[in-house]
């Protein structure tokens, strides 16, 4: 399917969607983080999309939002997406979680914790996965500060 | 609780027991906590970060040519490919096409650094259940690909051989005829492999119904390579975006439909022969021309995101480069294949045995550096 037979369908599962071909090679579709559990689990189910397999899920910090971008795949019907949701909340920035939708969000969305400090809500069990439990702030934010200076400049 | 305890009314608890961070059969510093109840697993969670090292921080502050060689460092037993996913995603972005002779000669490797891979997963994983001599085999051939690399590349594992544009240089004078050699070696030695451990009754008996994944699973939990391929999900990310010079030689994707771990250790076992047939296609007609394309100094990819994919030894490795114009990246993701597909662990191993899980481990291939990056 093309990326404009994709936009089409896609434009009718939400409101405020926004879509760019801009500088990438996949149809990006950015989504309010009030709609994100609803738009994807319609990707998945939707019988024109069916998109099953989420490759990679990336945390990121694009200053001053942080977000996740979810690049999608349908094993079926061949198409791929990119799903970006953004999050302005520095402090206390929450999203849904997708795990339920494509079970390989768990562990992605704990390493998304664990370096950038988004909370999901409805995770099983968000924790640090791979610092300890008491670090403090969150790496791979733009901002953080490396005190102990592991990555020398 | 079996109907015999019922009997007896034998009360039993479920208590939790650290397998790892040094167990032998992680091969690696992976720490599983396990919730049994006698021997049964009730729960699997793997605690990561033990070999941590941050390489996408690290990748931030890096130009594109020092990225390559860190990724190295992420699933060492696949180095030439991850270097291979770094340089395709700036070759992307810098528009660059490589010359037909890089494309065969990485392809070549490749498939080499995957058979080097998969003989000493064969070797480890008839040692995690009990069969030392499959070790000692397994390295005895996987050494003649070592010394090949060394000769050409100056290095056994982490090659760093590919650079943006091309490779480092040109193949070494033997490169073709040692590579020959061992294939006609090899070829000798596979049947010999299935003859020491396949048939083995105690192993079939320790891997047959092991550990089941269904394709529903594969596909959710995002598992890929072999371990996906067992299942019966198409997942080669050679047949499905060809790149380098996959597009012009036939092999067959591997499928099998019982998901268990004898099923995977089948897929391993017979991608030894593919992999045999793809050098074999294009060892002969290597072309000639450059093996570096022109590239300034300093590589700026242009503002954009950029996303390639490739086949490692364990799976799908996705590299994704967030760039705003600088001479560093503003963002990398490596999308690892081992992070996804320990995910899967405590789904499938939820009621059997403590040895049934180290067999199901050692089928799924982990290299831990691949899952903590």
């Amino acid at each position: 399917m093309t990326n404009e037979d994709l936009q089409n369908i896609i434009t009718g599962l939400g409101t405020d969607l926004e879509f760019t071909t801009e500088a990438s090679e996949f149809l990006n579709v950015i989504v309010p983080k009030e709609q994100l559990h609803s738009i994807c689990s319609q990707l998945k189910s939707h019988p024109e999309l069916k998109f099953d397999y989420a490759f990679c899920i990336t945390g990121m910090d694009w200053v001053p939002a942080l977000g996740v971008i979810y690049h999608l795949n349908s094993t079926e019907l061949k198409h791929e997406i990119v799903v970006k949701v953004m999050v302005e909340d520095r402090e206390n920035p929450t999203l849904d979680s997708v795990h339920d939708i494509w079970q390989t969000a768990d562990f992605h969305e704990l390493e998304i914790f664990d370096f950038f400090g988004i909370k999901f809500n409805n995770h099983p069990k968000l924790r640090r996965i791979f610092l300890t439990p008491e670090w403090e702030g969150f790496p791979l934010r733009k901002d953080y500060v490396d005190e102990a200076n592991m990555i020398i400049k | 609780m079996t109907d015999q305890q019922a009997q007896n009314k034998i009360k039993t608890e479920e208590y939790f027991i650290n397998m790892g961070p040094q167990h032998p059969a992680a091969h690696g510093v992976l720490r599983l906590i396990l919730t049994i109840d006698g021997e049964i697993i009730k729960n699997v969670e793997p605690d990561l970060g033990y070999i941590h090292r941050s390489i996408e921080k690290m990748c931030e502050r890096d130009s594109y040519q020092q990225i390559v060689h860190l990724t190295d460092r992420m699933d060492y037993l696949s180095s030439h490919i991850n270097n291979e996913a770094v340089c395709l995603t700036v070759e992307k972005g810098l528009e660059i096409e490589v010359s037909d002779r890089v494309k065969v000669i990485r392809t070549i490797i490749d498939e080499l650094t995957r058979i080097a891979s998969h003989c000493l997963w064969w070797g480890v994983m008839g040692m995690d259940l009990g069969a030392l001599t499959s070790y000692f085999y397994a390295f005895r051939d996987r050494e003649m690909i070592n010394d090949i690399f060394e000769e050409t590349c100056g290095a056994r594992l982490t090659m760093n051989y590919n650079v943006p544009g091309g490779l480092m240089f040109d193949i070494h004078p033997n490169f073709v005829k040692r590579t020959k050699d061992f294939i006609t070696h090899f070829k000798t030695k596979i049947p010999e492999y299935d003859r020491l451990l396949t048939g083995n009754v105690i192993f079939q008996k320790r891997t047959k119904g092991v550990g089941i994944l269904t394709k529903e699973d594969a596909i959710s939990f995002g598992v890929s390579g072999p371990t996906a391929r067992a299942s019966g999900f198409s997942s080669d990310v050679r047949k499905h975006h060809p790149y380098s010079a996959y597009d012009r030689v036939n092999f067959k994707e591997i499928l099998f439909t019982e998901g268990d771990t004898f099923a995977r250790y089948q897929v391993r076992m017979m991608e030894l022969w593919e992999s045999i047939s793809i050098i074999e296609q294009l060892i002969d007609n290597i072309p000639e021309g450059e093996t570096k394309a022109a590239t300034k100094a300093v590589i700026k990819l242009p503002k954009g995101e950029f996303y390639q994919r490739v086949e490692t030894a364990r799976g799908e490795l996705g590299v994704y480069i967030n760039s705003t114009g600088n001479k560093n990246p503003y963002r990398v993701k490596f999308r690892s294949p081992g992070f996804s597909n320990l995910s899967v662990l405590n789904h499938i191993s939820k009621d059997v045995l403590i040895g049934d899980l180290v067999a199901t481990m050692a089928s799924f291939d982990f290299v831990i550096p691949d899952i903590d990056r």
